[in-house]
């Protein structure tokens, strides 16, 4: 009988070798005579455990972590004695880190095969679209409201509302876009399911199509992805062979197909509407809203755009019923977030979990500290809009409101790390320099505005009339959040405000005490 | 090493635009194609992919120049791109980007003067939990530290 063993073939752990591990233990497994299957999985969220080996054991999968090539023999030894090992971590679904959350989205990534539709479907796959199909329109725009399912993306607008819009809108042609523009810094989770469980995407999306009367749907990954790009395409071909997308859709009457579209290098088109633009061919300029992309969106017909997280929040919602996903959470911000860990962190990676975990949990506690050992002086939470907190307000709960309310946001529920030898001077610098970058150049606050903050902060770094351009930042700010069309002008005063009203004492120069000269 | 590139040629320009013309808002497809056939989108390949969508010459040069990834002229040899956003800066990316430079000769967004290698700056490769991270002619490196870094480096010089 051959030993079947596991290995991430998700690009986190290509970048720390685990092609290179893989390929060791088929040939030293060759060498030895040992026939052994290697199945390439997502993974699990565990970065640094990777490149992480699970073998398949009576008892259910045993995990060993991180491995590099040179552990390869000792661990063939291992196990084909079934002696201890140093890198043994125990049953993976034992370990703590794992243990503790609350996988809803990501229940399957990591375990199973991304390429094989029969895997999906061996592990609950599609059990959603079946209720769908058997349900009809209505009643799945009812199980999606019910289920508090709010944008994953970062605006945490209502999806079943945003469907229903378009679901009753009416047109010869309608779209389903998935937002997979991932450009958050510290954020991964889009990624990370679609390297690991693309067919949940599709689903997802099909269940989208069939709600609101569209055949067409369009996923925009961003170019950065090539290796996410390779496995959702390698997943559509494999749900059209298997009947899951083209005509007649699981037996149904009804069609449904996709298209994966590759950005090419603008974070702002992970905004929607420039999303659209460039899609449509065009330079990735932000559109007014209104009208919205509801009513006119793609190609100007209805659109559902969503994140790739709401679409494969879906499938559960429908398999096991709205309540089974609003029972996690709190408040308005229902269910669960895939949150991501990241930056000069001790154990990044991937940890979903319900709504209401305090921050200082998921840092101190989840994530370790840093992994320098210095002590962590500021958070990044949602990405390069988002705001630094300091651990003054680490008691802030994981919720889209109790955010908001300590001028914050959660936006793709990715979180960044940053110990005591941070420079917040340089950080605010660096939101707007990125700002500057990135703006499409349609709004005048985003345009000139993050290339004046620049030079703004430029002198005080260089100890020009502090305190007169410090008040000069925060007028600018606020002519950047009330002014910019859309959230990269509006939101990148938050990293910046935040730095300046937490962290002070690194743009205004300590009191030097006079002293009398003598 | 020779490039993997093959070298403008019209027809093979014109043949790659009509591969791709009837999807629907092909402008980025097109650009991408020829960007993966040459290496580069050559300028004169702008009017033809203008003539084939039915759009002005201006439209399409807009379109190439809004995106960063679309290269007016072919790369360096190598091509290493460094992360620079926030979670790669948390754990040590701007020091390991100067060494870079120092090493290299050329700031971020520039190709050696031998043209063996251009070195950019990435916006987030999506590694943020193994940072700092970088990418070396589509290669992903996550946890670099100095020793990695210069054996990069040193790789990409060859």
């Amino acid at each position: 009988m051959s030993m079947r063993l596991y290995v991430s073939r998700d690009a986190g752990a290509l970048a720390v070798g685990a092609d290179e591990v893989a390929l060791a233990l088929e040939q030293a497994a060759a060498k030895r005579g040992v026939a052994v299957e290697i199945v390439r999985t997502g993974s699990r969220g565990l970065y640094w455990l990777e490149p992480l080996v699970e073998v398949a054991t009576p008892q259910g999968r045993i995990a060993f972590g991180p491995v590099t090539e040179s552990d390869v023999p000792s661990l063939l030894d291992a196990l084909a004695s079934n002696t201890p090992h140093l890198l043994r971590l125990g049953a993976t679904d034992e370990i703590p880190w794992l243990k503790r959350q609350t996988r809803l989205t990501f229940a399957r990534c990591g375990v199973i095969d991304p390429r094989s539709l029969d895997d999906y479907r061996a592990h609950g796959g599609y059990k959603g679209l079946e209720r769908a199909l058997s349900l009809g329109s209505d009643a799945i725009l009812t199980e999606v409201t019910a289920s508090g399912l709010r944008g994953r993306g970062g605006a945490g607008f209502p999806t079943g509302i945003k469907w229903k819009t378009v679901a009753q809108a009416k047109a010869d042609r309608k779209f389903i876009v998935c937002n997979a523009d991932e450009g958050d810094s510290g954020t991964f989770a889009d990624r990370m399911i679609m390297e690991g469980d693309p067919f949940l995407v599709i689903e997802g999306m099909t269940i989208a199509g069939l709600t609101v009367g569209a055949t067409k749907g369009y996923i925009y990954i961003r170019s950065e992805y090539p290796h996410a790009v390779e496995a959702m395409n390698a997943a559509i071909q494999a749900a059209r062979r298997g009947g899951y997308l083209g005509d007649k859709i699981g037996g149904s009457a009804y069609s449904f197909d996709l298209e994966v579209r590759v950005g090419a290098g603008a974070y702002v088109c992970g905004e929607e509407t420039s999303l659209l633009e460039s899609l449509e061919g065009r330079r990735g300029i932000v559109r007014a809203k209104p009208p919205l992309p509801a009513h006119h969106g793609l190609f100007g017909k209805p659109t559902v755009i969503n994140n790739v997280l709401s679409f494969a929040a879906i499938p559960f919602i429908l398999a096991e019923g709205a309540k089974a996903y609003a029972d996690f959470g709190m408040g308005r911000s229902r269910g669960t977030m895939p949150i991501q860990l990241a930056g000069n962190i001790r154990y990044g990676g991937l940890f979903e979990t319900a709504f209401g975990v305090t921050l200082g949990e998921l840092v101190d506690d989840i994530g370790g500290g840093t992994f320098t050992g210095r002590p962590v002086r500021a958070v990044q939470v949602g990405g390069p809009l988002g705001a630094y907190f300091p651990r003054a307000l680490f008691d802030t709960p994981f919720d889209y409101e109790a955010f908001a309310a300590r001028d914050g946001l959660i936006g793709h529920g990715g979180i960044v790390v940053f110990d005591d030898s941070v420079d917040m001077r340089r950080q605010a610098r660096f939101a707007m320099e990125f700002c500057a970058i990135e703006s499409c150049g349609k709004c005048t606050p985003c345009r000139i505005g993050s290339t004046r903050g620049v030079e703004t902060i430029e002198k005080i770094i260089h100890g020009e009339r502090v305190s007169e351009n410090l008040a000069l930042i925060e007028d600018l700010c606020n002519t950047m959040k009330f002014g910019s069309l859309c959230a990269l002008g509006g939101f990148t005063p938050y990293p910046v405000l935040s730095a300046l009203k937490h962290f002070r004492e690194d743009f205004v120069p300590a009191p030097t005490t006079l002293q009398a000269a003598e | 090493m020779t490039t993997p590139y093959e070298l403008w040629d019209e027809a093979r320009g014109a043949e790659i635009i009509a591969e791709h013309a009837q999807q629907e808002g092909a402008t980025l497809v097109i650009l991408h194609a020829l960007q993966e056939a040459f290496g580069y989108v050559p300028e004169a390949a702008i009017p033809m992919v203008a003539q084939a969508l039915n759009l002005s010459r201006a439209e399409v040069h807009g379109v190439f120049t809004f995106y960063h990834d679309f290269r007016h002229k072919p790369a360096g040899r190598h091509v290493l791109k460094l992360c620079r956003a926030e979670a790669c800066q948390a754990a040590g990316g701007d020091a390991l980007a100067a060494r870079a430079e120092a090493k290299l000769g050329v700031s971020l967004g520039n190709t050696t003067a031998d043209d063996r290698v251009t070195l950019e700056p990435i916006y987030c490769l999506g590694l943020c939990a193994t940072a700092p991270s970088a990418m070396l002619d589509g290669r992903l490196i996550g946890r670099l530290d100095q020793k990695r870094l210069d054996a990069l480096v040193a790789e990409a010089q060859r």
